[in-house]
């Protein structure tokens, strides 16, 4: 096998531009919404977690703008956005 | 205010081939590209065929930047602790003009982009388009932070999810029913390590498809292509299965799983991953189909939801690069008239019928449905590796005769199931 790497360390290979903002929200009261758990495990960069106050939480660094949480999650409960041209993730290889 | 002919959104195979073909024949068009480059934000499992759009883009291939020509196909059915592989290579497959290409989109979308500069179409990256501009039901342009920039018509090839298509009212949000994820490592290897690993020459190149205990036995599989010095390898997984408690795993630790099967980690040893990159692949084919066009705005690519599994052959970017070049055909047809009304764009739609993009999607139109049957993905690949076991198996005693043992695998019941499930295949 190559060698092993933890989610953390493949995201760090990518190159990423920074934004101001984040370009994916959970919107206000919509914290502890169940359908924002499917996110957890189908991110495919790990964005999405569960603090201990049961509450859904979300780091948009490292996103790769796929669009999967929009699909699971809906629109009802993320404000989902691209990040604003020029920023976000820029594939070398792709 | 600028007014321009054509505002094509996206700079991926749709837009690009759109542009391509718009180039050189005096019309304003504008590209527009959220990404610091073409190609920034797109990506592929790996593979272009090139035949179906070889006459769309005459000699245009030639110089471009493709990685290596398929010559070995290889799909492994793969159990929990066993696999079979069956595997194809043929001389047609090394003779000009070769079918299939490995790629890389950053690489290839970049050069292509740099194609259409050369014939005179501006291309503006690190733009977002946030919104179209509507006027009387008619999309006469887009918005872009602050700039309003007007156009006849508006070309959405802006990827799967196609945003500007719901601004423009053509699709609602959608939930995760007809859509996977793919999720890829680029791993560079040496090029001399790649063919003595794949059984490869010069620039012939492989590509392996994985089925069954990859996605724990859900819907979708493993792939893995050669490049000229890395390979990509990933997975794809159904995203309802992902969302839904059904994969027993996180999805990104089952990348971590592909790559540590006894099938995959001598192929990639010492491999030193470049890049980690997902994204959504539309699953539906014909049925889920998106609006290809409304007033005064065409949809091309993955934004109209044109691609085609069927398990064997996974196919989308053909079908991009085809669907810009006739919706670049119908823009070109349009202007004649200065229409570009609902009635005078429907001719995008008879141009796709007309070629492989709907007749393909159109013949295979059931095989969503089939190769959704997940006794192909859990049931099947331990039921082949349970009999290829016995059937190779030499015991300290003595062995038990051939049909016997097949037949010990295949019950009554088992080839009443089998018969039934043939018959789904039997609709591809």
């Amino acid at each position: 096998m190559s060698e092993r790497l933890d989610l953390k360390a493949k995201l760090g290979l990518d190159v990423f531009k920074p934004a101001l903002e984040p370009h994916i929200k959970i919107k206000q009261g919509m914290e502890k919404d169940p359908r924002l758990k499917p996110a957890i495990r189908a991110c495919p960069a790990g964005l999405y977690s569960e603090n201990d106050k049961g509450e859904v939480v979300i780091t948009t660094d490292g996103c790769l703008e796929c669009g999967t949480c929009r699909l699971v999650c809906g629109t009802e409960i993320l404000d989902w956005n691209y990040p604003p041209g020029g920023t976000g993730v820029q594939y070398r290889f792709g | 205010m600028d007014k321009f002919d054509v505002i094509i959104v996206g700079a991926g195979l749709a837009g690009l081939g759109a542009a391509y073909t718009l180039a050189g024949n005096g019309f304003e068009v504008l590209v527009l590209e959220r990404g610091d480059y073409p190609g920034a934000k797109n990506m592929t499992g790996g593979r272009l065929y090139l035949n179906p759009v070889r006459n769309l883009f005459p000699d245009l291939f030639e110089n471009a930047p493709l990685e290596r020509f398929i010559t070995n196909e290889g799909i492994s059915i793969m159990a929990k602790d066993r696999s079979v592989t069956l595997n194809y290579s043929g001389n047609e497959l090394r003779d000009e003009p070769h079918q299939s290409y490995s790629i890389l989109r950053s690489k290839f979308d970049r050069w292509l982009s740099e194609r259409v500069e050369e014939k005179g179409v501006a291309i503006l990256s690190k733009i977002r388009v946030d919104d179209v501009i509507k006027d009387n039901g008619k999309i006469v342009g887009v918005l872009a932070g602050a700039d309003e920039l007007r156009a006849d018509v508006v070309l959405a090839c802006d990827g799967v999810l196609s945003l500007v298509s719901e601004k423009a009212g053509l699709r609602s949000p959608e939930g995760p029913g007809s859509f996977a994820l793919g999720i890829k490592e680029v791993i560079s290897l040496e090029s001399g390590v790649i063919n003595e690993r794949f059984n490869l020459d010069g620039d012939e190149g492989a590509a392996r498809l994985f089925v069954g205990e990859v996605t724990r036995g859900k819907f979708g599989g493993g792939f893995l292509y050669t490049n000229k010095d890395s390979v990509s390898l990933g997975i794809v997984v159904g995203i309802e299965d992902a969302a839904e408690d059904r994969l027993p795993i996180e999805v990104p630790a089952l990348v971590d799983a592909f790559k540590e099967r006894l099938e995959i980690a001598p192929l990639i040893r010492g491999g030193i991953t470049a890049e980690y990159s997902a994204h959504i692949i539309p699953e539906g084919g014909f049925r889920t189909m998106r609006n290809l066009y409304g007033n005064g705005i065409l949809v091309a690519g993955d934004a109209a939801g044109l691609a085609l599994n069927i398990g064997f052959t996974v196919r989308g970017m053909e079908f991009a690069l085809a669907s810009g070049h006739f919706a670049a055909q119908t823009i070109m047809k349009a202007k004649q008239t200065r229409n570009f009304d609902v009635p005078t764009l429907s001719m995008y739609r008879r141009l796709l019928e007309d070629s492989f993009v709907l007749k393909d999607l159109r013949n295979f139109q059931e095989t969503p449905a089939v190769i959704g049957n997940p006794r192909f993905f859990s049931h099947y690949p331990e039921l082949i590796g349970a009999i290829m076991k016995d059937v190779y198996s030499v015991p300290a005693g003595p062995k038990e005769r051939l049909y016997p043992t097949i037949r010990k695998h295949l019950t009554l019941s088992e080839l009443w199931a089998l018969f039934i499930d043939m018959k789904g295949v039997m609709k591809i």
